[in-house]
């Protein structure tokens, strides 16, 4: 019974590293750079909820409060690539990783400065609720961590697969040059994505703030959930969200079974064991090619 | 009139004039070849003409309309499609979405008419569908549909790309070397299939190539450059009788 609780909390923390790591992920295929200011991206949605949703900030119903988050963090991830990433285009990768990782600084300092660097609770309708089944007490929040995170993964295969942006974003992430000359505008299309991930962010972190208190540092899970992007294969969507479910659920198990600190690292022992075994990672898109 | 009109095109990069003062202009329905030397800048015209790259002097019109300040994904649009020496195609997809990508800038529904797949949408994708398939026939595709691009053979590759610039709908084709690398046979049916393009789909092309019999067979007109600049312009006789040219292929002692 106890095993099947922990299962269920890990699978949904694993949902919250799943979707920052599915921020990493979509930046990646796009751009093919690394945004190391997605975990920070989560922080600030997070933050953002808060203030349009608490009772003691502006009071909005939960919902159209988070949704309006959203589309702020959305606007806020497309204005990053649109200001900021398109000034260093052609310059090396690690440019962009010193400029996100400094992003990443900034973002926090906006946040504590904002809302303080104590923390605080989001409050949800379904914080501190349980749900009790045959002797298995089972969080609200755990449950609905995982339904969102399945809707949202239904929402964002649909948009890949049919849509004209969709569709464009597949095009130039697999040949800028074959994108433009059938009439995408890879650059747009590219804030678009950091928009999108800023969304993507903005849901991880109320489903993050949903089970315990938030403050301007818990970006730092973005390293975990970069672990769970490579486990994943860099460049899988459902890979990047399998990784961080494995996580998740290894995190608690490891806490129960093993010697203490193993919990804390075993994130990054599975990262080095694929990468050493499965440089691909564990759900690398296989394509047959022809020596 | 012309359809595509370039006027005293020219690209440096640095000190490298790759293309310098280069004029032509294409009639409707005319196939026109621009021949040379490797190296001459002849692919260089084309990413010209597509944006990809930004002239340093001169115009280029198309349909009266100057396209010289555009940017590379408003060229599509306009009706010009191309395909590329090196093939760009989307490598992880198959045939048929290599394809329906060309149908790209003719797709009008928004996005959430798209997610939730209303009757518009799928009238437009039959739509869309259907004229893809008409292309997949013209170039003999059917076989490889559904297969990735990724595992196809080269010269299929090279069809696959012709078949998404058709799909696009284009005025104006750009082929940049569409028989290098091509059999014999493989050759022979990329100039019937400009000769249809041209008398069945009303086409109008523009093409980069080495191989002579198929300039020579297909081609109203030719232009010759060698280092950036013009030789000699007019039939493919006319332009592979000019001392210039032979001078710039086989070197000056041969030629004289």
């Amino acid at each position: 019974m106890d095993l099947i609780q922990l299962l269920v909390g890990g699978v949904a923390t694993g949902c919250v590293y799943g979707l920052v790591a599915l921020g990493f992920v979509l930046i990646y295929k796009a751009t093919e750079g690394v945004n190391f200011a997605q975990g920070d991206m989560m922080m600030l949605g997070a933050f953002i909820a808060l203030g349009l949703v608490n009772s003691d900030h502006l009071g909005l119903a939960f919902i159209p409060g988070v949704a309006l988050a959203a589309v702020l963090m959305g606007g806020v991830g497309y204005g990053i690539d649109r200001f900021v990433v398109r000034q260093i285009f052609g310059q090396p990768q690690f440019a962009l990783v010193i400029l996100t990782i400094a992003l990443g600084f900034v973002l926090r300092f906006i946040a504590g400065s904002i809302w303080g660097y104590s923390p605080l609770v989001l409050e949800t309708p379904f914080a501190g609720r349980n749900l009790s089944m045959g002797g298995v007490n089972i969080s609200l929040a755990d449950i609905v961590t995982i339904l969102v995170t399945a809707l949202l993964t239904v929402a964002l295969w649909g948009f890949f697969a049919y849509t004209r942006i969709g569709l464009a974003a597949q095009a130039a992430s697999q040949n800028q040059m074959a994108a433009y000359i059938v009439g995408v505008p890879v650059r747009r299309i590219n804030s678009i994505i950091w928009a999108l991930s800023g969304m993507v962010a903005t849901v991880a972190g109320v489903l993050y703030a949903s089970k315990g208190a938030i403050d301007p540092n818990i970006g730092l899970l973005g390293i975990k959930a970069f672990a769970a992007a490579v486990i994943g294969g860099f460049g899988s969507l459902p890979g990047a969200l399998l990784g961080g479910i494995l996580i998740g659920v290894v995190e608690p198990l490891a806490a129960r079974y093993l010697p203490g600190g193993f919990s804390q690292m075993s994130p990054y022992i599975i990262m080095l064991a694929v990468l050493v075994t499965r440089p691909n990672g564990l759900f690398a898109q296989m394509h047959a090619k022809k020596v | 009139m012309s359809l595509l009109e370039v006027e005293d095109l020219a690209i440096h990069f640095g000190g490298v004039k790759a293309v310098d003062g280069v004029s032509f202009a294409v009639a409707p329905g005319e196939v026109f070849s621009i021949i040379g030397p490797n190296g001459a800048g002849k692919s260089t015209i084309f990413n010209l003409i597509s944006r990809i790259y930004a002239p340093t002097r001169g115009t280029i019109r198309f349909n009266g309309r100057d396209i010289t300040g555009l940017q590379a994904h408003q060229v599509a649009p306009l009706g010009i499609a191309r395909t590329f020496q090196n093939i760009e195609l989307f490598d992880h997809s198959t045939v048929l979405d290599n394809l329906l990508m060309g149908r790209h800038v003719h797709r009008s529904t928004n996005f959430i008419q798209d997610m939730l797949f209303l009757p518009a949408v799928r009238r437009a994708e039959r739509a869309h569908r259907h004229r893809v398939e008409e292309v997949m026939e013209f170039l003999e595709l059917e076989a490889y549909r559904e297969k990735m691009i990724a595992g196809l053979p080269y010269g299929v590759r090279k069809v696959v790309e012709i078949g998404r610039a058709l799909a696009v709908g284009p005025e104006l084709i750009l082929l940049d070397e569409p028989a290098s690398g091509l059999s014999v046979e493989e050759s022979q049916d990329v100039a019937f299939w400009i000769e249809d393009m041209r008398r069945d789909m009303g086409l109008t092309v523009l093409m980069v190539e080495h191989d002579m019999r198929l300039v020579s067979q297909v081609s109203d007109r030719v232009l010759a450059v060698a280092n950036g600049k013009p030789l000699a312009q007019g039939t493919p006789s006319q332009v592979q009788a000019d001392p210039g040219v032979q001078a710039a292929y086989l070197g000056t002692e041969v030629a004289q």
